[in-house]
């Protein structure tokens, strides 16, 4: 038991909030499983992130193929031709089920960022971030005009909407689970060690290249994957996976604490409730007998400050970049 | 099909392109400057030209003359970057890169979306500018008077930027901090000064680029500048961050090409023109990671 105590806690965080959203009504219900997708994403970044310490701006971009790969092959081929006129070759035709293309979501996600990080993961630092960059701009800008493989500027409509509260919580244990595992694995203790001390960790004979790239693949698997969760969620776009979606999950990341998975679970879902609430305040909302209705735009604005604040006064992040333990249950 | 054939290069394109080169030149010395003392990529550049030409359009607005508008524009972009350098910057300044970094990521997205809350997502319109952009014609080639007053403003402001800095004290200062900080300030430089020195030279820069880029596109939105930071940060990193003129060049690079290839590829190929230059950029980083234009040896810090 005691060794699966990093598993436990945020295993049953996300257990929980899949319970309270299926409780709820059904609108209110989307901002759950939202929050639950958001727990894949900020998974996949902190597996990469969070043991490397070397800071990406292009996860977007793997979750972005995840969405195109599931949204493409799960839209049924009678409607391709009204959304995507141009579509190349096998992709008119070919229409797979829910968990097919959540898996070819994932393996898409996972050879993007194999092949995009064999050269990018030989640069470090400031290098790194801006590559990295460079790799979301190049997905998004292709994405958004090359119609042969995608819808292009187009919505993703009619994509069957299977990623209910239980889906988007599955996918969250799953994705919980594979960083868990690859955390405590020989190769995620390697990457760490990197991390912490990279001239010690290299004379001990690790590569930190081929350390960080294995990550860097199994974060965009994980990546992808949410991606397809997502697309089965909503109805998306390349403006919905650009850089308003970088900002909102590393501020996740950031503000739970990078270096955890707890820390990645307790940040995605804690940003994830308070950017619901703050959604539904700008419609107006009752709240202790008064009735509270901010401007629209004012969530970026609590979150982007929020995210300042963490960073200045706390820069480990809420959990302090620790694992969860069950000595604060038991105390 | 041939390169040649691809490319339609004229005079007007290279034109162009050595403007939007100029422009980005100056955003990237306003980057490469606070680099340079504080170690820190500041994302929230874009935020800071942002704000001026949202100064400079409702200065339009209220039918102010354009000076006392250039004077507004000046007014807010220099108490923002103050403001910005006491409360993110000096907070932050112990902090590891990138801390800093998602710090300023942050702050950028902040301000934008007050600018968003304030002026909505549809803008603002900064007329009293528009003169600038009639163009001149020379030998068949339209040259916008804002082209030129970009070229000439930047290396005018790079010149005073190489005297500031190595012909006065606080320059002096400057550059001793941006070797070592420690030991600048055990040497006696006192470094909120420098820093603070550096910002405000750094906001001018800001204000400058905010009144070029307003003249040569009159409709101010909250994302304003912010797609050129990303463009201009990049450019810095492929120039060389670790010292002004590599991080000049790296800026003014990226502008021209971005210009040319945009002015040059048919339409059918220039809406990729973002992944070829963001492309082009990746690949300079794996060949020179510490920049195009640095000086063999100089490590990384970050």
């Amino acid at each position: 038991m005691r060794r699966f105590q990093g598993l436990l806690g945020p295993c049953a965080l996300v257990l929980l909030a899949a319970v309270l959203g299926d409780v709820v009504s059904r609108a209110s219900g989307v901002y759950f499983i939202t929050a639950l997708v958001n727990v894949s994403i900020v998974v996949a970044l902190y597996v990469f992130i969070g043991s490397s310490g070397v800071l990406s701006f292009g996860h977007i971009s793997f979750v972005a193929l995840g969405v195109w790969t599931a949204g493409v092959l799960s839209v049924p081929a009678a409607e391709k031709p009204a959304i995507m006129p141009n579509l190349a070759g096998f992709l008119r035709h070919t229409t797979v089920g829910n968990v097919p293309s959540l898996v070819l979501a994932a393996v898409a996600g996972g050879v993007l960022a194999a092949v995009v990080g064999a050269p990018l993961m030989r640069l470090s630092g400031l290098a790194a971030g801006i590559a990295t960059f460079a790799v979301l701009e190049i997905t998004h800008n292709v994405l958004r005009y090359y119609e042969k493989i995608g819808p292009g500027l187009n919505t993703f409509s009619s994509v069957p909407e299977t990623t209910g509260v239980w889906q988007a919580a599955i996918g969250a244990l799953l994705a919980i689970t594979a960083a868990f595992f690859y955390a405590r694995s020989r190769f995620g203790r390697m990457l760490r060690a990197t991390s912490e001390d990279p001239a010690a960790a290299t004379a001990a004979g690790i590569s930190i290249y081929r350390q960080r790239l294995f990550a860097f693949a199994l974060s965009g698997m994980i990546a992808g994957f949410a991606g397809g969760l997502y697309v089965h969620l909503l109805p998306l776009n390349t403006e919905s996976l650009y850089l308003d979606l970088t900002f909102i999950t590393l501020a996740m990341l950031v503000v739970g604490g990078s270096t955890s998975l707890w820390g990645a679970v307790v940040g995605a879902l804690a940003v994830s409730a308070l950017d619901s609430f703050l959604a539904e305040a700008e419609n107006g909302v009752r709240i202790f007998g008064g009735t509270l209705d901010l401007p629209a735009g004012t969530r970026v604005i609590v979150v982007g400050a929020l995210m300042a604040v963490v960073l200045i006064r706390r820069p480990g992040g809420l959990t302090n970049g620790a694992e969860f333990n069950l000595r604060w249950v038991r105390r | 099909m041939t390169l040649a054939a691809v490319l339609t290069v004229d005079w007007q394109t290279i034109a162009d392109a050595f403007a939007l080169g100029g422009v980005y030149a100056l955003m990237a010395v306003g980057i490469g400057l606070v680099f340079g003392v504080l170690r820190l990529v500041n994302f929230a550049y874009g935020q800071l030209v942002m704000a001026g030409a949202f100064a400079l359009a409702l200065g339009s607005q209220w039918n102010w003359p354009t000076w006392l508008s250039i004077v507004l524009c000046f007014a807010v972009v220099l108490a923002l970057s103050v403001l910005l350098d006491r409360l993110v910057f000096r907070p932050l300044r112990t902090h590891p890169p990138a801390v800093m970094l998602v710090a300023t990521f942050a702050v950028a997205f902040l301000l934008q979306s007050i600018a968003l809350l304030w002026f909505g997502p549809l803008g603002k319109i900064a007329t009293s500018l528009a003169p600038l952009n009639q163009p001149w014609t020379i030998g068949g080639v339209d040259i916008r008077k804002i082209s030129i007053v970009a070229v000439t403003v930047t290396v005018v402001c790079l010149v005073l930027l190489q005297l500031l800095l190595t012909r006065t004290s606080v320059g002096l200062h400057m550059r001793a901090a941006s070797m070592d900080f420690r030991t600048a300030r055990l040497l006696g430089v006192r470094a909120d000064r420098v820093i603070g020195g550096a910002v405000l030279v750094s906001g001018a820069l800001a204000a400058v680029v905010a009144i070029i880029l307003t003249v040569q596109n009159p409709l101010v939105t909250p994302d304003f500048a912010l797609h050129d930071t990303i463009v201009v940060l990049a450019g810095v990193v492929l120039g060389g961050l670790s010292r002004p003129i590599p991080a000049t060049l790296g800026g003014f690079s990226i502008g021209f090409a971005t210009g040319f290839l945009g002015g040059a590829l048919p339409t059918a190929q220039s809406q990729y023109l973002p992944a070829l230059v963001f492309a082009a950029v990746i690949l300079v980083l794996l060949v020179r990671p510490n920049g195009l234009f640095a000086r063999a040896g100089t490590a990384e810090r970050l």
